[in-house]
């Protein structure tokens, strides 16, 4: 874990389809044994950006550098050094699990021991099961010991814990904090909140190829909010009550539904009246937070709240 | 799968980089290995490469249905080859390759240490050990059937079948690296089945009426059939078959290097 050179460095890259950008001057920074996340919405280009730098798509300006080397024409000896993990597929629909770990194993110098991977990813009763007859999650699981089997310096992962049930995304996160600390630096894109606040050390906020925030977990969360108050309750409560009972000069909303926001000079006797008021209406204010918001408040405010295809 | 999850799964050091490309030998042969297996274990496939020229095989030597130049088991040797050729080259190699893109193999090949070429290579070492299994199988079966080899037939014969191989398995790569999955695998099968009646390989050329027999000439089906039933009973392929054999080759060969895309 030297930190002294970059694990990745993205200056200006832009991507076009049909003359469109989908990644339109990114910019990101890797050290090794960091953590970065690319969050952002359905089709803001953070795959595209991921298979730029895995050498797997061609770029149109801009300059990206993994481990030092331009990937564009991925030489063999940078891919050795590199794991990616692709978004969906990635095996023979034929293959069996542990033959298909074997076969990325084999086109490393000192891999790890596929059935001990295998067998740690909970694949084990699956692992003579052909790839197609696996489930999604087993799927992923599988492109998930085949990016880690070769020992490489840098993994990509494109939404690892997409279609996981809960205890499939706790395994994967243990991994990747695992790599971390390990010295392996990991590029993770998302669009869950929690996971980025997890595993990140800094997160990239992308929405239309752009940046539209970056900082750590903390400073995204905390950033402009010093007045503030939020919790979640049941939607849609009538709120004129609890606005009259809040001291002069506070006001409350409901940003999005269940989500409730009170903005204004927050003191013990505001959160006392909140909760008092919650409890009259008989429900239980949760994820009660001063002066803080969520990741998924700062992602909404900056990327929109319409739905994205 | 294990949730305990309190005890650390994984050591500290597990990770560690040690990155490097594995030897080309281990490489290669763990590709072929792996693509023969897939193969041969595959239903649909092996129906086509090995239990349908065998059943022809066995039932066109015993059966006198098509009209065949005499010893009837070697003429029938040399369609059922040149068959097995075309099921194995073609049709299976599109279907595979069509559902192998679909499903992201190459991309997530290239995406290893694996040099690109080495990715080409083992498919084809996958595909000649595929033909290599038809030409035991099928022969042995044939020698049960009374069939004798002549000598000197036999050099021919091979050249013919890797050239047949090549021809095949150039436009089998073109179709199963340009259309989407479910095409190739209607396509594929569909051309199977016309080359399998109409192109020369059950049914010899001089059965054929005329103007389609000028075209199953230039096919490499009619070569390649006409060629090795021609070298079985005794005599050689004639310039022209290995030709067209050949420029097929080049032609598919060079149109796929240009058009066959990865995903």
């Amino acid at each position: 874990m030297s930190g002294a050179t970059s694990a990745l460095e993205v200056r200006g890259l832009v991507v076009r389809y049909q003359g469109h950008p989908a990644v339109d001057g990114l910019d990101l920074d890797l050290a090794p044994g960091r953590v970065l996340a690319l969050l952002g919405p359905n089709g803001a280009g953070k795959t595209t950006t991921v298979e730029v730098c895995e050498g797997l798509r061609s770029r149109d300006e801009g300059r990206v550098a993994v481990l030092g080397v331009d990937p564009a024409g991925a030489p063999d000896t940078l891919r050795s050094r590199v794991g990616v993990m692709p978004q969906g597929g990635g095996a023979y629909p034929g293959v069996r699990v542990r033959e298909m770990v074997g076969l990325v194993a084999a086109c490393a110098a000192d891999p790890l021991d596929p059935d001990w991977l295998v067998e740690t990813l909970g694949l084990a009763s699956c692992a003579r099961k052909p790839y197609k007859r696996l489930s999604v999650g087993q799927q992923q699981r599988l492109a998930l010991a085949c990016a880690v089997v070769g020992r490489p310096e840098l993994v990509f992962l494109d939404e690892p814990t997409a279609s996981l049930d809960p205890q499939g995304r706790r395994l994967v996160w243990e991994l990747v904090r695992a790599l971390r600390a390990d010295g392996v630096a990991v590029l993770l894109t998302t669009h869950l909140m929690q996971e980025a606040e997890e595993l990140a050390d800094h997160i990239v906020i992308v929405d239309h190829g752009r940046v539209v925030a970056q900082g750590s977990p903390e400073s995204l969360t905390a950033a402009g909010a010093d007045r503030e108050l939020r919790f979640r309750a049941a939607p849609g409560m009538d709120l004129r009550l609890l606005a009259s009972a809040l001291p002069e000069g506070c006001t409350v909303s409901e940003p999005t539904s269940g989500s409730y926001l009170v903005e204004g000079a927050i003191d013990p006797q505001v959160l006392s009246t909140v909760t008092s008021w919650c409890a009259r209406q008989g429900v239980l204010a949760d994820d009660l937070r001063v002066a803080r918001r969520s990741l998924e408040d700062v992602f909404l405010e900056l990327t929109g709240r319409e739905l994205r295809s | 799968m294990s949730t305990d999850g309190h005890a650390p799964r994984f050591a500290p050091g597990t990770f560690t980089p040690a990155p490097g490309r594995g030897p080309l030998g281990r490489m290669l042969a763990t590709q072929v290995g792996l693509e023969t297996r897939l193969a041969l274990r595959q239903g649909e496939q092996v129906l086509l490469t090995l239990i349908i020229p065998l059943a022809l095989l066995v039932g066109l030597a015993l059966l006198r249905v098509v009209p065949l130049p005499e010893p009837r088991v070697t003429s029938v040797l040399g369609s059922v080859l040149a068959l097995a050729v075309i099921s194995t080259a073609f049709t299976s190699q599109a279907i595979s390759l069509g559902f192998d893109r679909r499903y992201g193999v190459l991309r997530r090949l290239a995406a290893t240490a694996v040099p690109r070429w080495l990715i080409v290579v083992g498919r084809l070492g996958g595909m000649a050990a595929v033909v290599l299994v038809q030409l035991v199988v099928l022969g042995a079966v044939a020698l049960a059937l009374g069939w004798r080899p002549g000598t000197g037939s036999l050099g021919w014969v091979l050249l013919l079948v890797v050239l047949g191989t090549a021809a095949f398995g150039a436009v089998g790569v073109l179709l199963g690296g340009t259309l989407r999955a479910e095409l190739v695998l209607a396509v594929a099968n569909i051309v199977w089945f016309v080359l399998l009646f109409a192109g020369g390989v059950l049914l010899p050329v001089a059965a054929l009426p005329g103007p389609l027999a000028a075209v199953v000439t230039l096919l490499p089906s009619g070569a390649l059939a006409e060629g090795l039933r021609a070298a079985l009973l005794g005599g050689t392929p004639t310039l022209g078959q290995v030709l067209v054999l050949l420029v097929w080759t080049l032609v598919a060969g060079l149109v796929a290097s240009r058009t066959v895309r990865w995903s």
